[in-house]
């Protein structure tokens, strides 16, 4: 081994041992059940306000068998869209004068109406604070169709294995999901290692390390001792993952298609891609590190490399379902998307071959950042004095 | 010069030896052509004051930082980092992990320049019971005091026994007995066999532990040498009380002498000690004590540095 190897291993095991032994590693490994928790929380709340919601409500002048049959079809019109109709329908027992009753329905505040539908099987008449092509007017003239049709065959249903059109959608969920994933993680890790370099510059660990060894193995390290955290993080979180699909949904993940390359292949490749993508981004942060003694000055500087990566996972989301577009082949050109690409394409579309083309790609321009880095950590790492005046500065003084 | 640098620390002459050395910081210029030479196996002290180009010296030789111009020779290398395994070093500010064990520091420090990580917490084990602070090998840094936490750093600094021992303001933060318990580990470690370099601002270590010093001021060596060589530089002053207040003798002290009290001080004429008696006694001086001092480094220093420089080796600004 190498001594710049050796050196690495040395730094990279101690950083390795500090972060998983830590406290902070136990948040790191429950980060993501936040989300969850905040997505089942506010769901449940949003569910609940909506189902106190207000409804629109109709009264239906009508007989009660009448009346039971527009419940039934408005029930039925229910359970087919998957969701509860905005209308609520109210029934009244005809009396008297049509018009007058209509009348003193709407003006009553006891039923609280927003219309009034008289005659349903008859001569149907909807009146009230509504538009002739509105959503309330829509949706009873759909319950008054359902009630009055005759009764039909009922309809036979035969299930297949999915379809060409089911298995692209659920590929380019698939396909989403890996790309989210690792714009995520790449972003938590990346400041992770930031953080922790900010934190042996403050402890002035840094100079005794630079004393020691060469340093580019610190920054090798570094990087690659985060790394291999976050594959404990992932393991953690995919033996997880599968427990609970296989507990919850009593096997039937099995039924989801599986992502084009395979599901072997494609984990393997997110893994790979995942790495790509960490050590692209990681490179840029830690020579960020490198220049800035405070937090605050990180915040600063990272900032734009932040954006930017946001604005690169909003264009690797472009080639999600287009794997064959000019937009998606740029992106897999691109070495700062091409691992969020590539990942998509994976989901999507069977071949290998571009994948080993695109790994060497990403490999060869992580040389390229790596090096690159590396070198400017050294130039600015043990730097503590003021900001060097640059000559646009200058010139402006 | 630099391959003779290089020849004579094979030889086993030189630890350390550095030649014209400059480093510059933008427009700045920290280290201005430095050359000094730290034989093998002495103490040898970097003194001047705070922001003379000292640490950034020290750090130029340990291989942290790359010189603008000049070359350097560490232990036999031109690349100081080819020598890293043989080198402790101690920097000014110190830097260890809160939330690591102090044996787990410590051998953390050796690995760093090459020890196995076993070995290395068995040593910490050893210098921490030898230090007085074998209870807390188990116990994260951060529950240290300051003067621990510096004891801890500076075994890990030896932990993986260097030839060279490079200390960057080591005294600085000690109470008084630590500072006294530092110097006789410096001394142990010299009597081993180690070259100790290191800076410091007090004159008074550097007195005591030094076989050699360089002086630097501004970024400059204003004298590199053996101390006695320092002192040297100066004539010996004697201190002078007479019955008489006046009469003939009073001719024989020289011009530039002062009057304290009722002590008169001046500089050993070159004729020597004879003469200056033979002249006072018959002048009539009624001498009633003389005193003849070695001058000391601190008052080399001021000869070599300057007034402003010792001044600020005496008060000792903090940084």
């Amino acid at each position: 081994m190498s001594r710049l190897l050796r050196s690495a291993w040395v730094i990279g095991r101690r950083d390795f041992t500090a972060t998983v032994f830590s406290k902070a590693f136990i948040f790191f490994l429950i980060g993501p059940l936040f989300p969850v928790l905040l997505g089942a929380m506010f769901g449940g709340i949003g569910a609940r306000v909506a189902s106190q919601a207000e409804q629109p409500r109709v009264a239906v002048i009508a007989s009660a068998s009448e009346f039971a049959k527009l419940a039934a079809a408005r029930s039925q019109l229910g359970d087919a869209m998957g969701d509860r109709p905005g209308v609520e329908l109210v029934s009244v027992a005809p009396a008297g004068d049509p018009q007058a009753q209509v009348a003193s329905l709407l003006a009553s505040r006891r039923h609280s109406v927003v219309a009034v539908l008289s005659s349903p099987f008859d001569q149907p008449h909807l009146t009230g604070a509504v538009d002739r092509d509105g959503t309330i007017a829509g949706q009873v003239g759909l319950m008054l169709g359902a009630a009055r049709a005759p009764p039909t065959a009922p309809l036979e249903v035969v299930s297949t294995a999915p379809s060409s059109g089911s298995v692209d959608r659920t590929r380019a969920i698939t396909a989403q999901t890996g790309q989210m994933i690792l714009f995520f993680l790449t972003i938590i890790l990346a400041g992770m290692t930031l953080s922790q370099l900010i934190e042996e510059k403050s402890n002035k660990v840094i100079e005794v390390l630079a004393a020691a060894v060469p340093i580019e193995s610190i920054f090798v390290g570094k990087l690659f001792a985060m790394l291999v955290t976050s594959l404990v993080g992932i393991a953690v979180w995919l033996g997880v993952g599968i427990a609970g699909v296989a507990i919850f949904t009593h096997g039937a993940a099995g039924a989801i298609p599986a992502p084009a390359v395979g599901t072997a292949a494609f984990l393997v490749l997110t893994l790979v891609y995942f790495a790509m993508n960490y050590l692209l981004l990681g490179s840029v942060f830690l020579s960020i590190g490198a220049q800035a003694s405070t937090v605050r000055e990180v915040q600063t500087l990272s900032m734009p490399v932040t954006v930017a990566q946001v604005l690169i996972f909003g264009f690797a989301a472009l080639a999600v379902g287009s794997a064959d577009s000019p937009m998606a082949i740029a992106g897999a050109v691109f070495p700062l998307s091409s691992p969020l690409v590539m990942v998509a394409r994976a989901a999507e579309m069977p071949e290998l071959w571009p994948h080993l083309v695109a790994i060497v790609w990403q490999a060869l321009w992580i040389g390229i950042v790596v090096w690159v880095s590396a070198r400017l950590f050294r130039r600015t790492v043990l730097k503590s004095g003021p900001v060097k005046r640059r000559w646009w500065r200058k010139s402006a003084a | 010069m630099l391959r003779q640098a290089v020849s004579d620390a094979q030889s086993g002459k030189w630890a350390v030896e550095a030649s014209d050395l400059t480093k510059d910081f933008g427009d700045t210029r920290a280290v201005d052509g430095v050359t000094l030479g730290v034989p093998t196996g002495s103490i040898y002290g970097l003194l001047g004051p705070n922001g003379a180009g000292k640490t950034t010296t020290l750090r130029i030789l340990l291989g942290i930082i790359d010189p603008s111009s000049g070359t350097r020779s560490v232990l036999g290398h031109e690349r100081p980092l080819d020598a890293a395994q043989e080198i402790g070093y101690l920097p000014e500010e110190r830097g260890l992990y809160p939330a690591m064990h102090c044996r787990d520091a410590i051998a953390f420090m050796g690995a760093l320049r090459g020890l196995p990580l076993g070995e290395g917490r068995r040593r910490a084990d050893e210098l921490l019971a030898g230090h007085g602070l074998g209870d807390w090998a188990r116990k994260p840094i951060r529950s240290l005091s300051k003067g621990m936490a510096q004891t801890v750093q500076l075994l890990g600094t030896i932990v993986h026994r260097p030839r060279l021992l490079v200390l960057d303001e080591p005294f600085a933060g000690l109470d008084a007995i630590n500072q006294a318990r530092l110097e006789e580990l410096i001394r142990r470690q010299a009597r081993n066999g180690v070259t100790i370099i290191f800076s410091t601002h007090v004159i008074a270590h550097a007195e005591r532990l030094c076989e050699r010093i360089a002086i630097i001021a501004k970024g400059k060596v204003a004298f590199e040498g053996a101390v006695d060589e320092a002192r040297a530089k100066l004539r010996p002053i004697v201190r002078l009380r007479t019955r008489s207040q006046n009469g003939p003798w009073r001719n024989t002290i020289p011009a530039g002498a002062r009057h304290e009290g009722k002590e008169w001080i001046f500089e050993l004429p070159e004729s020597g000690p004879e003469p200056l008696l033979k002249a006072l006694i018959d002048g009539g001086a009624g001498i009633e004590t003389l005193a003849i001092e070695r001058p000391g480094l601190h008052d080399a220093f001021v000869a070599i540095a300057g007034d402003k420089a010792a001044a600020e080796m005496v008060q000792g600004p903090a940084k």
